[in-house]
């Protein structure tokens, strides 16, 4: 039993970095109503953002941890932006493959450009946050799963806020209804955009810290994994849906820390894709999503 | 008296709590050109969509040719002979004009696929005939001049001629045509009217025909089915329908939202 | 003779001479020649799919991958035993073919197997599912012993040569024109600009899509046996995601459903690595970019160009 509650917290900090890298996803495809593959590789300048930043904050402490946390943040939103800003506006009324084709062709841009600059070499992240090993009765809860849990939660929270309180939050879901309809009741798209870009790669950015700090090293190629899977639980809870990516979020990291603790474990990068694969053939608009038909 | 080509016994379609088709019982004799008329959201497309398999009836039974048409796929219940086209036309924009109507013509094929590969001398015979018969049917229909053109490239009225064309070429001895002269100028129409009745003879054809435009439907239809929120309300000869007080009240309502600015 | 035949025969015969009075030609030269070879393979099938059927399939790498194991298995398990000790070259190759067709059925089941369920879903979610399958394929490879795991499969005879590479990929682009060009064909065209109007033409979406899927795994698979046995090793990682992203840019900068886009595409694609050798570790940001810049410039593909149509 407490073997189980053990990976439930491994699971659950795990699916807290799936969730907010799946919550970039969902809200780009909610607006653009595409998939942004270069997310993942934001995720990863995130991360090594994070590691740069680290230089300069002190080590070890609570602000410490929370100034890089803010850094990674900061510097994600703005590539964020800028990738929006030149590379996908241009190609808004581009047939929607051309469009999959350039983020793809972003997301190794993104790659090899942080390699040629920071070399192939994984580094050693450092612990920017405080470090501790709580006991629980029988269960063990690394302060960095702790930092996890709670970081995510709180930006979960301010995500929440932003859309459901905020003008720009009530543009974006707007948008994401009908973009034709919200541009005639005078909302700016371009700015409803490049601010969803913003939100989604600051969580992004939040999320490679995070990834870092407990898997703790960085390379160019750190993303392409976590990326993909947070897709896919994006894709489970119903894409376009934010509650939809942090459920499929949770029950994806659930799923993988289980399986990676059995028996089964060199099969867990298998269940991301064999949920995948069941969730679109049994209901292709995911748990909390909605599908349209075409009219003929 | 025979059985009817097309038969449609309580034919029921609900989306959600919407009935866009509701307990409808239509019997079409062979070689009838009969009208399908009815106020916008009636559900005459619907009930294309359903005799065309796209959907599969709530309740209720269809039947062609005295033949269950429950389960077939949409591609079946063409080569049963069942064509149609459709109110938001549906072409092949990226094949040429040529090509949309060979797509079509590939049902009567009469070599497999992999006789393309072999290309032997049946092979060669066969794809000249469809080219034949598909060349023909466009000079038939005055389309042969833009046989290379890609079909998005022509204009409205012409892409409405050539979807009728594409149906033709797949054999049919039941057409359904989906409000066919939408978007023509009078003598558009005119000239619609008379291919149509000149389709219906030389082809032998048995004709459901919906349309807004009534001077079409008057002067074509020998008799006319009435739609009205999924229920059939009138069925009979055209001079009928147009003095009929259900019919009447019907369209009236709708010109009623009309003027209150709901269209 | 009919053209297409004459062509065939043409590139056929062309292909063997090269092979066998290519002696004095650079080995170097060679080598990438059928890397072109292979790419140019891999792309033509894709197309069939993701170009004239209009399925947007990222998971062509795993047909690659079912097809580079099950020749590899078969030329390093099977050849000692129907073969013996020291094989003539002409009993090794006639066994290399019957590898590749395994390869390449074995493929072809797969995408028969993976196709029937997933071509039900259209666009992102086709890419999708089909991208998890490829990934699928990949982890059961790394988890089967038998084909070596994680490190994979090596010591292959090295059985590809130029006859083998070219006269597949002739064999390939004759089937795939021959078939579009048909009447029967269009139909595959016609499945990608509309389905509905498709099926209301006759013709069964579902069919036509399964069969692409099918022909296109097939000619995938045996793409893959080639590489095997030019590479003479291979390991999971070698068809992963990123190998199918590759032959998709293929497709999409030929100018999808365009064959002789697609070709062209495919060689300049896999001689530009080659070129950008003197400046290494640029070359894939280079090619980065450039797919970047060639999305925002020329989305229509790079090329204006097309295979004679044929007409009777
Ligand atoms: N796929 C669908 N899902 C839900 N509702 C539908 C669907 N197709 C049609 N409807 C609804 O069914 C009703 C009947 O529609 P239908 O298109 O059959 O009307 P119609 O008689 O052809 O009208 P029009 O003259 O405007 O073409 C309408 O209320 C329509 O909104
Ligand atoms: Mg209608």
């Amino acid at each position: 039993m407490s073997e189980f509650l053990q990976q439930l917290i491994n699971g659950l900090s795990l699916g807290a970095i799936y969730a907010l890298l799946a919550l970039g996803y969902t809200m780009v495809y909610g607006v653009l109503r595409f998939i942004n593959f270069a997310h993942a590789d934001v995720f990863m300048v995130g991360s090594f953002a994070g590691y740069y930043a680290a230089r300069h904050a002190p080590a070890g402490t609570l602000w410490g941890g929370l100034a890089v946390l803010a850094a990674a943040m900061a510097a994600c939103a703005v590539l964020g932006v800028l990738i929006e800003r030149f590379a996908y506006r241009p190609l808004r009324h581009a047939p929607k493959l051309n469009v999959l084709i350039a983020a793809i062709g972003l997301s190794l841009l993104l790659e090899y450009g942080v390699q040629l600059l920071f070399g192939a070499t994984p580094r050693n992240f450092p612990q920017v946050f405080p470090s501790a090993r709580l006991q629980f009765g029988p269960l063990t809860v690394s302060s960095n799963q702790l930092v996890v849990i709670v970081v995510s939660l709180g930006l979960l929270g301010g995500l929440q806020w932003i859309v459901f309180r905020t003008r720009l939050g009530a543009a974006m879901r707007a948008v994401s209804l009908n973009p034709r309809a919200a541009q005639l009741v005078g909302i700016n798209l371009n700015t409803v955009v490049a601010f969803t870009f913003a939100l989604g790669s600051a969580l992004a950015g939040a999320g490679g810290v995070l990834y870092a700090m407990n898997y703790p090293s960085i390379d160019p190629f750190m993303g392409v994994m976590p990326g993909l899977k947070a897709f896919v639980a994006a894709i489970l809870g119903g894409i376009g849906s934010l509650p939809g990516a942090a459920l499929g979020a949770l029950i994806l990291g659930g799923a993988e820390t289980l399986v990676g603790g059995s028996a089964y474990s060199t099969y867990k990068d298998a269940i991301a894709f064999g949920l995948l694969i069941v969730i679109m053939l049994l209901r292709p608009a995911g748990l909390l999503g909605r599908l349209t038909v075409e009219k003929v | 008296m025979s059985a009817p080509l097309l038969q449609l016994d309580q034919a029921t379609l609900r989306f959600g709590g919407l009935t866009a088709v509701n307990a409808v019982d239509l019997a079409l004799p062979a070689g009838r050109l009969h009208g399908l008329i009815g106020p916008n959201g009636a559900g005459k497309t619907t009930l294309f969509n359903l005799v065309t398999g796209v959907y599969a009836p709530s309740s209720g039974t269809l039947a062609f040719d005295g033949r269950p048409l429950a389960g077939l796929r949409p591609d079946q219940i063409t080569a049963l002979g069942i064509a149609r086209t459709f109110q938001n036309i549906r072409l092949f924009p990226r094949l040429s004009v040529f090509d949309n109507v060979r797509v079509a013509a590939n049902l009567h094929r009469a070599t497999s696929p992999l006789q393309a590969l072999v290309r032997d001398r049946a092979f060669r015979a066969d794809e000249a005939a469809i080219a034949a018969r598909v060349d023909e049917l466009l000079a038939l229909f005055n389309l042969d001049r833009f046989r290379d053109a890609p079909a998005s490239s022509l204009p409205y009225g012409e892409q409405r001629r050539l979807e009728i064309i594409r149906a033709l070429a797949t054999r049919p001895r039941l057409l359904l045509l989906d409000e066919p002269a939408a978007g023509m100028n009078p003598s558009e129409k005119v000239e619609l009217i008379r291919l149509i009745r000149e389709i219906h003879r030389r082809f032998d054809l048995t004709i459901l025909l919906v349309e807004h435009s009534m001077r079409v439907v008057m002067s074509l239809c020998e008799r006319i089915t009435v739609l009205d929120y999924g229920v059939k309300i009138a069925e009979g000869a055209p001079a009928e329908i147009q003095t009929d007080p259900k019919v009447i009240e019907a369209y009236l309502g709708e010109e009623h939202t009309a003027k209150f600015g709901h269209h | 003779m009919p053209r297409q035949h004459a062509a065939l025969l043409a590139s056929l015969v062309a292909a063997i001479a090269v092979t066998a009075f290519g002696g004095a030609l650079n080995a170097y030269y060679l080598d990438v020649a059928m890397n072109v070879g292979i790419a140019i393979l891999l792309a033509v099938s894709l197309n069939l799919v993701n170009g004239h059927t209009g399925q947007f399939s990222l998971g062509h790498a795993g047909f690659m991958a079912v097809g580079a194991y099950l020749s590899s298995a078969c030329t390093l398990r099977l050849a000692p035993q129907l073969l013996g000790g020291s094989p003539s070259v002409f009993a090794q190759h006639a066994l290399f073919f019957g590898a590749l067709l395994v390869g390449g059925l074995v493929a072809a089941l797969a995408g028969f197997l993976i196709g029937l369920p997933s071509l039900r879903l259209k666009g992102d979610y086709l890419a999708l599912i089909t991208l998890g399958f490829a990934e699928i394929i990949r982890v059961v490879f790394q988890n089967t012993p038998a084909l070596g795991g994680a490190i994979g499969l090596n010591g292959m005879p090295p059985l590809t040569t130029i006859a083998w590479t070219f006269g597949w990929v002739a064999a390939a682009v004759f089937t795939v024109s021959c078939l579009i060009n048909s009447t029967y064909g269009q139909g595959f065209l016609a499945v990608r600009d509309d389905e509905i109007a498709a099926a209301a033409s006759g013709l069964n979406p579902t069919r036509y899509k399964v069969v692409a899927f099918t022909l296109g795994a097939f000619f995938a698979g045996v793409a893959g046996g080639l590489f095997a046995h030019l590479k003479l090793a291979i390991d999971p990682r070698g068809f992963d995601f990123f190998r199918s992203v590759e032959i998709v840019v293929m497709v999409i900068l030929g100018g999808m459903g365009n064959t002789l886009g697609v070709i062209l595409a495919a060689t300049l694609l896999t001689l530009l690595p080659e070129v950008l050798r003197p400046v290494a570790e640029y070359r894939m940001v280079i090619y980065a970019a450039l797919l970047v810049g060639l999305m925002l410039v020329r989305p229509q593909g790079l090329f204006n160009v097309r295979l004679g149509r044929a007409r009777l």
